[in-house]
């Protein structure tokens, strides 16, 4: 009886285990089932290239270039902003700043992770929206730089705590050894923290990265939202993440439009899968 | 009467072999003492008899055990460790109240009954030589003990199964010379009722509680007779040199 | 110029980037509670929205927050449990294990409107669910499934193997030692992590958009096939599409949100701080 009660339970939990292997393929098998649907309409050179995203013209044109240059802006920016000082935060939590404040440093940090990314949105609505409009005079303040900066804000919490667990797992002994030979504090950071670090630090900047790219409520609220090719990061722009949140309320479920949205969640999920297999080779790598 | 029946056993972790065709016996009601120096192979030896060394990786044995001329491959793991108790070699209480820690076994092989319990707990703290100094505290936590109490108390949790044989892996590394006289102490009374195997770093400690004593030295059985006469004239030179502290 | 002036300067420049993060983080906080306390009342929390939401209060949106999240916690805590519990006790160094390792980092990866397509597709129209408390409690108990996985196996680590192999020796089954000793010793880990799961799930929008969000909803939820409002999306519409919604209400709801969230951090860190004060080992 013990045995057999035993036997259950090892089975659940096996179970258990080999569940989150089940989810990630029925998530891709559902996206694909529903997006590849999509291609007896339109060809996928011309999905994923076209310039036209008219989801509701007759016919419906749907060709997603805008919104993947949309995305891509977007997140450059964010990358633009957030790595240097993400990794810069890191640096001086890891290795400069005394050990009360930095206690207190972490907290805030964690606490930017738990704000809920429609309430960032909301605040960027409400006051980085109106700033951007006043200082680059434009007649809309819901831009792709807004976005960006917003999005690398986001991206903070993740950038400064990988790297700072990168930084932190370096041996004591490198920097003691550098220090030894007579170097300041900051020249063993850069010359032996930072290189010996650099792979963590690298899946770090991966992991924010993909945490932008897939960021929705907030993006959707402050660029704007207009889906056409941007000509410079003052612009309106909108994501591929946005379009799918704001347009699959309207989609008439097995219409074309319902397929692209779909499709446009295959290709968000490939590219974040792909970051993330990248990001764990790297912050897995045999450290030295 | 013997105990236990060793036969040509190998023992090998991964590639590394740990245990070299070992042959011998243990008698019932004995204390065997077994000294060597560090990485010799006894605490593997030692952890064989209750099979713990299965749950390692890369564990690979050749060879036969018996107790009590059973094979001790054929018997189920739990029935074998519930007759075979160990006791480790830094006291490990687990954490919880000293109570619990004495009754937790008795409650894994099913014991439910409060009154039972409490006996079983009784009984195990006072042939530990434990239960005049906790039992106005039973219900506070095993870790406020100091080191000798802690390590009587895993004796008592491992007399409280009921087991036949018991196991020491060098029980008083831990200690302070007056800890280690009440464990020895302990384990004199208790070779009454059990057999012991103990494991020892110390060959002071050998002399004094070891019935036999088996010497080893890189995974071989060099020597194993009676205490008296391995300590007055050991048969190999390698045992003399250990027991004289010329290495170890 | 000498090595201790470039030291110098570098080290204000890093001081400038971790300032540049924190300050706006304070600032917000501070916006969201300033602006947002005066709608603090009774009565916004209890009642109705009225007037096309621009008056009254949020209570069928907080009431539905909870269910939401109650139900996503009631499908992944199991699970997240038993998935922590294969992982740290019954594959060490196993091809499986990293495979399934590999899934997690991936599942935490998902962009979080994907899991909303996910549920869309799945759950509502596949399942039948229809746009139900339950749809939307299954997309979000896949969503923080990481999150509870990776807290609790790295409790479950946190308990010695010394421990393990004391319950082995006295002939406990491996159930019996997960059950008696890992466990036991493992909640507060295991707290901490579903804690933050909730928190975490009770802030999101994109994956409760189409599976169970409603617009205006003004009475609660009956049973959990019904459609729930969500304090996170009832931020989105009155703040981006209802026009003319008094500024105190949009704040009031960010706040109320940003309360509960951090709310659930806040008892994280204590248990997380109280148990490594009575740690014995």
């Amino acid at each position: 009886m013990q045995k057999f009660k035993e036997f259950i339970i090892e089975k659940l939990i096996l179970i258990s285990g080999l569940a989150s292997i089940f989810f990630v393929i029925l998530i891709f098998l559902f996206l694909l089932k529903e997006g590849l649907a999509l291609f007896k309409f339109v060809n996928p050179g011309q999905f994923l290239f076209g310039k036209n995203w008219y989801p509701i013209s007759e016919p419906a044109q749907l060709e997603i270039l805008p919104l993947i240059l949309g995305s891509l802006l977007v997140t450059l920016g964010a990358a633009v902003i957030s790595i240097p000082i993400g990794v810069g935060c890191a640096i001086f939590i890891a290795e400069v700043s005394p050990p009360s404040i930095k206690e207190i440093l972490k907290a805030g940090i964690e606490l930017l992770a738990a704000i809920p990314s429609v309430v960032l949105g909301f605040i960027g609505m409400v006051t980085l929206v109106p700033w951007v409009k006043n200082i680059f005079q434009l007649p809309t303040g819901l831009t792709a730089v807004s976005g960006s900066i917003m999005l690398a804000f986001m991206a903070m919490p993740t950038i400064v705590s990988i790297a700072e667990d990168a930084l932190y797992s370096v041996p004591k002994s490198y920097k003691e050894g550098a220090l030894a030979l007579g170097s300041t504090k900051w020249q063993a950071i850069y010359r032996v923290l930072l290189p010996a670090a650099s792979s963590g630090i690298f899946a770090a900047v991966m992991l924010g990265l993909g945490r932008v790219i897939g960021e929705t409520m907030a993006v959707m609220m402050i660029t704007g939202n207009a889906a056409v090719i941007p000509k410079s990061i003052l612009q309106p722009v909108r994501t591929l993440t946005a379009t799918i949140a704001a347009e699959m309320g309207e989609a008439v479920v097995g219409s074309e439009h319902y397929f692209a949205l779909f499709a446009i969640g295959i290709v968000l999920f490939v590219v974040s899968f792909m970051i993330n297999v990248t990001a764990d080779l790297f912050l897995h790598r045999k450290k030295i | 009467m013997v105990k236990i029946k060793i036969e040509v056993l190998n023992i090998w972790f991964d590639a590394f072999q740990v245990l070299k065709e070992i042959n011998l016996e243990i008698y019932e009601n004995e204390i065997l003492s077994i000294i060597g120096p560090s990485n010799s192979g006894k605490t593997t030896f030692l952890r064989m008899l209750n099979r713990m060394n299965e749950l390692e990786n890369g564990f690979k044995m050749t060879g036969r055990v018996e107790l009590d001329h059973k094979n001790i491959k054929m018997l189920d793991a739990q029935f074998l460790r519930k007759k075979v108790g160990m006791v480790f070699a830094l006291p490990l209480p687990l954490p919880l109240t000293i109570f619990e820690n004495v009754a937790y076994g008795a409650r894994i092989h099913g014991e439910k009954n409060k009154k039972n319990l409490e006996k079983i707990v009784e009984e195990a703290l006072k042939k530990a030589y434990l239960w005049e100094e906790v039992k106005d505290r039973l219900n506070t936590s095993a870790f406020k003990l100091s080191g000798g109490q802690q390590q009587r108390l895993c004796i008592a949790r491992t007399l409280a199964v009921e087991p036949e044989l018991l196991l020491f892996d060098e029980p008083c590394s831990g200690l302070d010379p007056i800890s280690t006289a009440k464990v020895e102490q302990a384990m004199l009374e208790l070779k009454e009722s059990y057999t012991i195997v103990l494991v020892t770093n110390n060959v002071k400690q050998a002399a004094r509680v070891g019935d036999r004593t088996a010497f080893f030295l890189n995974g071989e059985l060099i020597e194993i007779d009676k205490t008296a006469k391995m300590f007055t004239a050991p048969l190999d030179k390698r045992t003399d040199d250990y027991i004289r502290g010329k290495f170890g | 110029m000498n090595s201790k002036k470039t030291e110098k300067i570098a080290f204000f420049v890093l001081f400038l980037a971790t300032l540049l993060i924190i300050l706006p983080v304070g600032l917000v906080v501070c916006i969201i509670i300033q602006k947002g306390f005066p709608a603090m009342t009774w009565q916004f929390l209890t009642d109705i929205p009225r007037q096309g939401m621009r008056a009254g209060g949020i209570f069928p949106a907080l009431v539905g927050t909870i269910y939401i999240v109650f139900g996503a916690i009631l499908f992944a805590l199991p699970i997240g449990l038993g998935a922590a519990i294969y992982l740290s006790e019954y594959t060490k160094e196993h091809f499986l294990n990293r495979l399934i390792k590999l899934a997690i980092v991936n599942l935490a990866g998902v962009p979080s409107v994907v899991y909303g397509l996910f549920g869309f597709a799945f759950f509502v129209i596949f399942f039948k669910f229809g746009a139900s408390i339950l749809s939307g409690s299954l997309t979000l108990a896949i969503m923080i499934l990481p999150i509870i996985i990776t807290a609790s196996r790295e409790a479950l680590e946190s308990v010695p193997y010394s421990f393990r192999e004391v319950s082995y020796s006295l002939g406990a089954s491996k159930w019996q030692t997960i059950r008696h000793i890992v466990l036991g010793n493992a909640i507060p880990g295991i707290l901490t992590g579903t804690i933050l799961g909730v928190g975490r799930a009770a802030g999101e929008t994109a994956p409760i958009l189409f599976t169970v969000a409603a617009f205006y909803l003004p009475q609660l939820p009956k049973t959990i096939f019904d459609q729930a409002m969500a304090l996170p999306y009832h931020l989105y519409v009155i703040s981006t599409q209802v026009p003319n919604v008094d500024e105190k209400i949009r704040y009031g709801t960010a706040l109320v949100l940003l309360i509960l969230v951090f709310f659930m951090n806040l008892v994280a860190i204590v248990i997380r701080t109280q148990f490594r004060k009575k740690k014995k080992w």
